[in-house]
């Protein structure tokens, strides 16, 4: 007896038998409890992230977009539903070092300095010594941090922090990046050249990123897939599969394809707030 | 923007104003107004025997200068004038030879030394109490409220027993006084690193746990390091409960030598200047222990990169 989404499914894995499926989300519920009774942070979520994607969360504040990407981190536990990250629990996969987190905040242990930060999640996993500087070197210059590894966090402005805090869940080398509004705080200018650069470290390295964002032109600009989350109870509203090429620049958002999806997910995060009122 | 450059602070304060604005005008303002009240309250609470010591001369009418000056002046005065003190210090220190058994110097070192090994000894163990307080939950539970209570029982009750028992099985010597120090100075050490392993921030925990860290490496990677800040502060407390234990356990034993057998001698014998003296020299080798401490958070801190 196959319901018809899981026949729906079945096609779905057999068309991409050769793409990997890195994160299968089914009815997940989350609900908090508080002092306030429950919270239904997340409701009902269904989604598949394959191998390559770069997916976006966008959604009003509050909408669980964090909440999401903690349960695939193994942050948080659903209180419903299932979830598989490569293929096993979440647990699994973070013991197994799957991910790479990168949290709102730069989170820099302000005791250490910025190359011995990018070099804690590698002092943990019992790298050796040359492998360390070898990865810290090459991650510091990715994200245009050379010469800043004798810096302590105090004396970098917000925005080369999060570039460090970047430089360090990059060095744990996974092939996924789950990333929580890194440039939330940045100004433009910044988060444009960053976004950039992210853009062409995900196409190089074939990672598969799951990016949260309230930006739509962010969201559009980087993703191949847009998820729209609308609050109360947190729920995808929509998924907008992108068809932008996977090579591109700033330039693209004039174009009118690009302004075609960031219309949909202005329509998609309209329409769910009205939802409510 | 401007305004702070438009009026120099400097040019229109009164002196007073300008003598405030250091650290070393406060304090000697302050110091001198103790010293100003002492010297009264001297005068006052010495006046009554002189003017018994008067009667009992037969001098009548004497000057009220006299009356002062000799109330500054007396061999067991109910309060001591500061110079007399000072005087009774010099002597005692630069003027002995160390070896003497009348040199406070002599007395300080055998008060130190118990003082620094309780200290030790307490702060290992309020360190080690803390770790297991915040790794299990059974210890946390079953452990701290007899931690609290340890505290509430006077020392000056408990210290004698501490002794005598030690020497029932005989302990004897410096450890019986190091173990009152150690159970004044573990408690402020043990709440302190307490508070200190529990404080780094969620976000922080988070990061170690997404590195799928073990305990043993969020302890030495994330929790040490943040109660470093709260573990200087509290063994300044701890040093300081363990100079006064190391004084309270020689009260008891009667012990001959130590600050504290100084202050039991002088109040058997009514030397008064001598018991002062030996409260001074204990405030301020308590206030140049604590200062130390100071100076070894100042240094640690600043290897660490958290001194800005
Ligand atoms: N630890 C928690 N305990 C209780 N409620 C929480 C907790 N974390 C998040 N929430 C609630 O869950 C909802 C979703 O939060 P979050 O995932 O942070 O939203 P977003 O990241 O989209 O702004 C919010 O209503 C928030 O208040
Ligand atoms: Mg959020």
């Amino acid at each position: 007896m196959l319901t018809a989404a899981e026949i729906e499914d079945g096609l779905d894995d057999a068309m991409k038998e050769h793409v990997k499926r890195v994160i299968d989300i089914d009815k997940l519920s989350l609900t908090f409890q508080t002092n306030d009774g429950p919270v239904h942070a997340l409701s009902d979520i269904d989604l598949k992230i394959d191998e390559g994607d770069f997916v976006s969360f966008i959604g009003p504040s509050g909408c669980g977009k964090t909440t999401l990407l903690r349960v695939i981190a193994d942050l948080e536990q659903p209180t419903a539903g299932s979830i598989t990250v490569n293929g096993v629990s979440p647990q699994e996969a973070r013991l197994n070092r799957a991910y790479g987190y990168v949290f709102q905040a730069a989170a820099l242990y302000p005791w250490r300095t910025i190359a011995k930060n990018v070099a804690l999640p590698l002092e943990i996993m019992g790298l050796s010594r040359a492998e360390q500087q070898d990865r810290i070197a090459r991650n510091m210059e990715l994200v245009n941090l050379a010469g800043f590894e004798k810096k302590y966090p105090w004396q970098l402005s917000g925005g080369m922090q999060q570039r460090a805090s970047i430089a360090r869940a990059l060095a744990v080398e996974p092939d996924l990046l789950l990333m929580d509004e890194p440039f939330g705080a940045l100004d433009e200018i910044v988060r444009d050249h960053l976004n950039e650069q992210l853009l062409q470290l995900w196409a190089k390295t074939n990672k598969t990123v799951v990016f949260v964002t309230h930006s739509i032109p962010e969201a559009v600009f980087l993703s191949t897939k847009i998820v729209v989350l609308c609050p109360r109870p947190g729920r995808i509203y929509d998924v907008i599969e992108s068809d932008l090429p996977r090579d591109r620049n700033l330039d693209i958002r004039e174009s009118p394809e690009f302004l075609k999806i960031a219309h949909r997910v202005r329509d998609g995060l309209r329409a769910g707030h009205s939802y409510e009122d | 923007m401007t305004d702070t450059t438009l009026s120099s602070p400097r040019t229109n304060l009164s002196p007073f104003a300008g003598l405030m604005s250091g650290t070393v005008g406060p304090v000697t303002v302050v110091v001198l107004a103790i010293l100003a009240i002492w010297y009264i309250a001297a005068a006052a609470l010495n006046t009554p025997f002189q003017q018994d010591m008067y009667e009992r001369a037969g001098q009548e009418h004497v000057q009220f200068t006299q009356l002062i000056a000799d109330t500054w002046a007396q061999e067991r005065p109910v309060l001591p004038a500061p110079h007399q003190v000072v005087v009774e210090i010099w002597n005692t220190t630069v003027e002995k030879k160390i070896t003497s058994k009348r040199s406070l110097i002599y007395h300080s070192s055998i008060t130190l030394s118990s003082t620094l090994l309780g200290f030790l000894i307490g702060t290992t163990l309020g360190i080690l109490l803390a770790v297991g307080i915040v790794h299990s939950r059974v210890l946390d539970k079953s452990l701290m409220p007899w931690i609290i209570s340890s505290q509430t029982i006077p020392i000056l009750a408990i210290a004698p027993m501490i002794i005598v028992v030690l020497n029932a099985i005989g302990v004897s010597g410096l450890l019986p006084k190091a173990m009152i120090s150690t159970y004044l100075s573990f408690f402020p050490v043990t709440v302190g690193m307490v508070k200190g392993l529990r404080s780094p921030e969620v976000i922080h925990m988070d990061l170690m746990h997404t590195y799928s860290a073990t305990r043993v490496q969020a302890f030495w990677k994330l929790r040490l390091p943040y109660a470093v800040p709260f573990l200087f502060t509290s063994m300044k407390i701890g040093m300081a409960a363990s100079l006064v234990g190391a004084i309270v356990g020689e009260l008891p034993t009667g012990a001959v030598a130590g600050l504290g057998a100084r202050l039991l001698a002088g109040s058997y014998y009514g030397q008064t200047i001598q018991i002062w003296s030996a409260l001074i020299v204990a405030a301020i080798l308590a206030g140049s222990l604590v200062a130390l401490i100071g100076i070894m958070e100042k240094v640690a801190l600043k290897r660490m990169g958290m001194a800005q």
